[in-house]
């Protein structure tokens, strides 16, 4: 298998404007990010709010600049790549955005929308009727839908309706922010087998940013935890869910409450707020939070440590491990 | 006696359409001192309930018949006066997104004592339960932290600071409408673990709502299951999530991705969408994506015990005991 994106050590900083009496500083939204997705795979992307997953994938879709670091697509730098020529590689890098009614102008048509991106490549020279029903059969929706507007459709098909123009031009990596935020439970299922299909079918690679793990547990191939704009963890996704080393991946595994009154689950509460991300703590960031720190925790930063299909960032990765012992 | 009891509520709105028929012949009890959970998807008619029994309804909306009893009292007969002085005294709620709830450009220290306002006592005082109530909730530091402003908060602690206001009269009831949807899932379990906390310590009754399957389990006492307007089971936590009696209870946990032990490309869902609520189908309301449907279904079912204290609308039921 190839390897499709090769992200090395990125770093994306952002100007903060200071106050009257204050400098300028500042910040990394993300700060060291390495990590590869390979032709055809999913790869999750997991974090709570301000964690820098959105930012990380809008550096590899070319929206934000990445500061430092590299952005290989299939060997080819992308940082620092002008946007005129960044344009032309938006037939194979394409993100379909959060919110799924507010990223559809709702003064276009559906058939516009979708087949927009064929007028943004200067594609004219495409059946734009022919490729709209193609599109909207592709992502399950009647070709009845090509005439009507955004306000006329529910959450979930704007949902497929942003799906069909992300894959308009054959892409070869999706990026997905959130695609199953704000769904019912069961319309998500439906958003989710519909992009396993179209990956099957189509072979794209996809990178999946989400909060909900059970989401990533049972799609992804590779899962990334981010944690102040740096992955805690990062591996082959059954490895990590059944063996988390960081206890960061512990805690938001624990906090995923299960739809049965009786089940035991280990809670691991997290203590106090996420700190900011313009004061990061010393040594590991998130021993300010972690219920298992030690003196250690908060004066070395950890190394990254490769354990067989998975690497974290833990001093003490078993900690948490003896205090389930005691637990049962 | 329950704190509150809703029976038969209808609550439709007026539309271009023709009459949309939000709620019909809803019944939900809330016992006192127990947490009660309302799970639905969108549409079912979560925040129509919650406006009819807060009495904030829209100006197209209409309560053809029904009643809600709380305390004793029916609060669709009273007074706009009567009901200003239940709210926020004895029915209190918390919204869902917390980062709306305050008002951008007072602290909270202020908004925290203006909303005593109907309490003789003095500004100090007043300032003393405010302190204790932050305490209560979570929020460090509780002191200093009156005179900052909504923006110095986080997501999770503003949600916080909303239960705390929402606590401070000590009220009987507590309406929670999906107060942590809008929350990370780490502050999501501290949330749920101090409501509990709090419901014990201050001993009122919770009407929780959520479409998050797994926090009805870990925080309610019990359960009502929603779809399109009515209740289609409710029951015990156990009882329910354990044993499901309607289709549409089953489907809904079966889809659930946590509910799911192997790993799985292809999740279940709900084929077909919810009912048109104006042209209402004439039998169960579930039967066009129901997989067990069969001709009695053509009629609309009544609510049935399927077990005691737990009940469902459903006509499998009458089924498999006389089978």
């Amino acid at each position: 298998m190839n390897t499709l994106l090769d992200i090395s050590d990125v770093v994306v900083r952002f100007g903060v404007r200071g106050g009257v009496f204050r400098s300028a500083g500042t910040i990394d939204a993300v700060s060291g990010v390495s990590l590869k997705i390979e032709e055809g795979q999913t790869y999750g992307i997991v974090g709570e709010s301000g964690s820098g997953k959105t930012t990380l994938a809008r550096a590899v879709a070319g929206l934000h600049h990445a500061s430092e670091g590299s952005i290989l697509y299939l060997g080819k730098e992308l940082r620092n790549l002008p946007e005129t020529q960044f344009r032309k590689l938006r037939r194979e890098i394409v993100m379909m955005f959060q919110d799924p009614i507010g990223s559809l102008s709702p003064r276009l048509s559906i058939k516009s929308l979708i087949t927009e991106p064929f007028r943004i490549q200067g594609m004219t020279d495409r059946d734009l009727d022919a490729e709209a029903r193609r599109l909207l059969q592709m992502v399950g929706l009647p070709p009845e839908f090509a005439a009507r507007y955004p306000y006329q459709i529910s959450g979930g098909q704007a949902r497929r309706v942003g799906v069909a123009r992300a894959l308009a031009l054959d892409p070869k990596l999706l990026i997905a922010d959130e695609p199953t935020a704000g769904l019912d439970v069961s319309i998500q299922g439906e958003m989710l087998n519909l992009l396993a299909r179209l990956q099957d079918e189509l072979g794209l690679a996809i990178m999946i940013i989400t909060h909900n793990l059970n989401v990533v547990r049972h799609i992804t191939d590779r899962v990334g935890i981010m944690y102040l704009g740096k992955l805690v963890e990062e591996g082959d996704t059954d490895t990590v869910f059944a063996s988390p080393q960081h206890p960061y991946t512990l805690a938001l595994l624990a906090a995923n409450p299960e739809p049965d009154p009786d089940a035991q689950l280990m809670r691991i509460e997290l203590q106090g707020e996420p700190p900011s991300i313009l004061r990061r703590p010393k040594g590991c960031e998130f021993h300010t939070r972690c219920p298992f720190a030690q003196a250690r925790c908060a004066a070395e930063v950890p190394d990254w440590q490769v354990k067989g299909a998975a690497a974290h960032r833990c001093h003490f990765p078993s900690a948490w491990e003896e205090n389930r012992m005691e637990k049962l | 006696m329950a704190v509150l009891d809703i029976q038969k509520l209808s609550v439709s709105y007026a539309t271009p359409r023709g009459e949309l028929k939000a709620l019909r012949d809803v019944s939900i009890t809330v016992p006192d001192r127990k947490i009660v959970g309302i799970v639905g998807e969108s549409g079912c008619g979560k925040s129509t309930l919650i406006s009819a029994i807060i009495r904030l309804m829209a100006p197209n909306a209409h309560v053809g018949s029904g009643q809600v009893a709380f305390k004793g009292e029916d609060l669709l007969t009273k007074g706009e006066a009567q009901i200003r002085a239940l709210r926020g005294t004895q029915i209190s709620m918390v919204f869902q997104d917390p980062m709306q709830t305050h008002n951008p450009v007072l602290t909270v220290g202020r908004q925290m004592i203006d909303i005593q306002y109907r309490d003789a006592l003095s500004k100090a005082e007043k300032r003393k339960r405010a302190v204790d109530m932050l305490a209560l909730v979570g929020i460090p530091d509780p002191e200093a932290r009156l005179n900052q402003y909504p923006f110095e908060f986080s997501g999770g602690m503003r949600q916080r600071i909303a239960i705390a206001m929402a606590l401070m009269a000590r009220p009987a009831l507590l309406i929670a409408d999906e107060p942590t949807t809008a929350l990370d899932a780490t502050l999501e379990v501290q949330i749920i673990k101090r409501l509990r906390e709090l419901q014990d310590e201050i001993g009122c009754s919770i009407l929780f709502i959520s479409h998050h399957l797994g926090v009805i389990a870990e925080l309610c006492d019990e359960v009502v299951v929603m779809y399109a307007g009515e209740v289609v089971e409710a029951g015990s936590v156990r009882d329910v999530f354990h044993s499901p009696a309607h289709p549409y209870t089953r489907a809904l946990l079966e889809c659930d991705p946590g509910h799911i032990k192997e790993k799985t490309r292809n999740l279940p869902t709900i084929p077909g969408n919810i009912p048109d609520l104006v042209n209402l189908p004439s039998g169960c309301i579930f039967a066009a994506r129901c997989p067990r449907r069969f001709d009695a279904c053509t009629a609309r079912p009544a609510m049935a015990e399927a077990s005691a204290g737990h009940g469902t609308a459903c006509h499998l039921i009458g089924m498999e005991m006389t089978a």
